[in-house]
């Protein structure tokens, strides 16, 4: 029985759509195997390397995977260290001992000097536990406290278009306004700089996650910042 | 939250809104009505990404005993949690009861319907009046959405048939007569954030505000509901700014019902 | 009900009153997308009936014990607006729509991977805007489209119809006057690749070849639903995805 594949490189696929038959194709990214054939999990783009079929998702909620870099808003202060929510449906936490590259004596410091409930925290996702813990570590640069700014909220799965190819996209916004953009995998965003410019990139940024699919949308982004 | 309310405050300072709007401009509105075949009189309304859908039922049953030759009029919101993360199942919250009053406020004291056109027969039997409101997104400020819903489902409203003789409504039967409305109230919502007040608040800007007032007016510029709500405060000064500003913002909303 | 209540025949001169062959569909229309605040939503329009769904999640669990730790927590809320029928309906569920909030999530269970997201919530909030029969196999069809909308994994979507008798006739997608008068009612739901059924209630009076004859016609009529479903949730994203390839190459 000869290998049949029914998608090719872009293709939108729907859950459940069939995109191959055969043993020698390998699932990956959101594609499963059921027998012998191979079917998409979830809404995505079909990328076809070889025998290697892969379904990168259109949509979808963030969940979380170590080596993440997120930004989490601080939502508790415990004995040992901080509860964050970071847009994702399990709890996390940033200990003590991962808060800062210096020793924090908890006799001497009161732990709002370093992040404070309401706080933003860039920071990285060490560990998610078998129960569904997340451990976050804030410990080295760049992670650290943002302070002020703008948060805004994108869906995860956009954020690839709004960075750009090799970040080209947000090197548009800097030099346009002059604000610090700073993108966490978990779909938040954070903007700085003066509060005008802050709502025009925020502004371009919720355009491209809207109209990324429009023609000419780096002129389009051009045209909107130069417009402000 | 406090970063949010931080950066929408210096905003507002530089009188600016982020998504770049004016202090007191409103954002898109559109009305459509006749959206529901099952309702004599129903509307959508879409103010920004804030989407009500408001349906009009009528029914025929007994007027109140202090008022035996007017119809009834009920006003009930549900806050659905298709249209929030924020909204939950369950019996109906004090967020909800709260639009469906102040949605049912500028429409009884704006005196929209005659009710007394309503009665059928002095004592015994009077039209009721009911108008659902379901938010089926919120963007923020429903009770202006739900407000100008209600009225614009109300304005274009006809009777269901009636046998009088049989005592039946045939609810699925719509005559051609309108229900009798007299006024067009107008609700608008202002928003204060650290001082500086606005016009038509986004959820962003609900969640980060210290108070609200909503003004119904009327073309002639009677003033007839209001309510605050929010733990903060507003001075004698800002409410009587407010309140041209409603009579004058309502105006241009007015213009949509036609 | 009296007045304009049951019409004499439903079957007049070998169609059905609305016009319709005994096996066509009323007109169909979905639309993915509708609802902004939800991580994903559809429309369905079916003759008169419509219908929008919403879904929420992957999310925290509330309250707390519903959670279940090696899977996520499928939530199904049907409830019909007050303006929806043609007498108001009083908000609030009914012991009807809690049995049917309760079969629509035992016919998408099936086709979710709830075991990818355990300890979550997957909240589908489905709202009857009007009301014209066959609403729970038509909220099935937009909750399956709302799920994938939301990027949810799943095995395959979810796509549902009714069929029923009515004159001594077999028909397909029954309208409300056969759906009250006629003799038999039947909802059935099934995963379209593999047509194993996930969902199926009848009341009424039918044979045993009878029931096996409205099962295949609905099963025939669900390939077609499935078609519009896909297109749906195409549309929404087509041109979304080449964008999106483009980007992250």
């Amino acid at each position: 029985m000869a290998d049949k594949l029914f998608v090719k490189d872009h293709d939108v696929v729907i859950p459940g759509e069939e995109l191959a038959e055969g043993l020698d194709y390998l699932p990956a990214g959101k594609a499963f195997r059921d027998g012998d054939k191979i079917f998409a999990s979830t809404i995505g783009l079909a990328s076809v390397k070889g025998r290697v079929i892969k379904i990168i998702p259109l949509a979808g909620k963030y969940m979380p995977r170590r080596g993440d870099v997120v930004i989490g808003e601080v939502t508790g202060i415990g004995h040992s260290g901080w509860m964050l929510d970071v847009n994702s449906p399990y709890p996390a936490d940033l200990n003590i001992g991962e808060a800062s590259s210096e020793y924090i004596d908890l006799n001497k410091t009161d732990m709002t000097y370093y992040f404070d409930i309401g706080d933003y925290v860039l920071c990285e996702v060490i560990n998610i536990s078998e129960g569904k813990f997340i451990k976050l570590t804030a410990k080295y640069r760049p992670y650290r406290k943002l302070k002020g700014g703008n948060i805004i909220e994108v869906s995860p799965t956009k954020i690839p278009r709004i960075i750009g190819k090799a970040g080209s996209m947000i090197a548009l916004m800097k030099d346009a306004t002059g604000c610090e953009i700073t993108v966490g995998q978990n779909g938040l965003v954070w903007i700085s700089g003066q509060a005008d410019k802050q709502a025009v990139v925020a502004r371009v940024i919720k355009f491209i996650e809207r109209e990324a699919h429009k023609q000419g949308l780096t002129d389009k982004v051009k045209e909107m910042l130069r417009g402000k | 939250m406090k970063v949010i309310r931080n950066y929408l405050a210096e905003l507002l300072k530089m009188q600016k809104r982020e998504d770049g709007r004016e202090p007191f401009q409103c954002r898109e509105v559109s009305i459509e009505t006749g959206v529901i075949a099952r309702s004599p009189g129903s509307a959508r309304v879409k103010i920004g990404d804030t989407e009500v859908l408001v349906g009009v039922k009528l029914d025929v049953g007994e007027p109140f005993p202090d008022t035996p030759n007017e119809g009834v009029l009920i006003i009930n919101a549900e806050l659905i949690p298709l249209a929030s993360p924020d909204f939950e199942t369950g019996p109906p919250k004090p967020e909800a009861i709260e639009l469906a009053r102040v949605t049912d406020r500028g429409i009884r004291e704006g005196h929209a319907i005659d009710v007394e056109k309503l009665c059928i027969k002095k004592g015994e039997k009077v039209w009721m009046v009911n108008i659902d409101v379901y938010p089926m997104n919120d963007d923020g400020n429903l009770i202006d959405a739900s407000a100008l819903g209600a009225i614009a489902a109300l304005k274009t409203a006809v009777f269901p048939k009636y046998d009088e003789s049989a005592d039946k409504v045939e609810y699925k039967e719509f005559t051609k007569t309108k229900l009798p409305v007299k006024a067009l109230p107008i609700m608008t919502t202002f928003g204060k954030l650290a001082g500086s007040l606005f016009l038509d608040p986004t959820h962003r800007e609900e969640k980060a505000f210290d108070s609200r007032l909503s003004i119904s007016t009327l073309d002639d510029g009677t003033v007839c509901a209001m309510q605050k709500g929010g733990f903060g405060t507003f001075t004698k000064d800002e409410v009587l700014q407010i309140m041209g500003l409603a009579i004058q913002k309502s105006k241009e909303l007015r213009k949509l019902l036609k | 009900m009296g007045g304009i209540g049951a019409p004499e025949k439903l079957i007049v001169k070998g169609k059905r009153l609305d016009g319709r062959a005994f096996d066509e569909l009323r007109p169909i229309q979905i639309k993915a997308g509708v609802v902004k605040n939800a991580d994903g939503s559809a429309i369905i329009v079916q003759g008169e009936t419509k219908i929008i769904a919403a879904v929420y999640g992957p999310r925290e669990v509330f309250p707390k014990h519903f959670q279940e730790a090696d899977r996520a927590h499928l939530n199904c809320v049907y409830d019909m607006a007050a303006f929806s029928t043609p007498e108001r309906a009083r908000p609030g569920p009914s012991r009807r729509s809690v049995e049917i909030s309760k079969v629509i999530r035992d016919a998408l269970a099936p086709a979710v991977f709830l075991e990818k997201y355990p300890k979550t919530a997957i909240d589908v909030y489905i709202e009857v805007t009007n009301a014209n029969a066959g609403t729970r196999v038509a909220a099935i069809c937009a909750a399956s489209v709302a799920l994938a909308d939301a990027g949810i994994e799943m095995r395959d979507l979810v796509t549902a119809v009714a069929s029923g008798k009515a004159d001594g006739q077999l028909l397909l997608d029954l309208f409300e006057l056969e759906d009250n008068y006629g003799e038999a009612d039947m909802p059935l739901a099934i995963m379209p690749q593999t047509g194993e059924i996930t969902l199926l209630q009848m009341d009424g009076e039918v044979s045993q070849d009878e029931a096996a004859k409205l099962i295949e016609m609905s099963m025939q009529a669900c390939q077609k639903i499935y078609e519009l479903q896909k297109k749906a949730l195409r549309e929404k994203y087509l041109a979304e995805g080449a964008a999106t390839g483009e980007a992250s190459e």
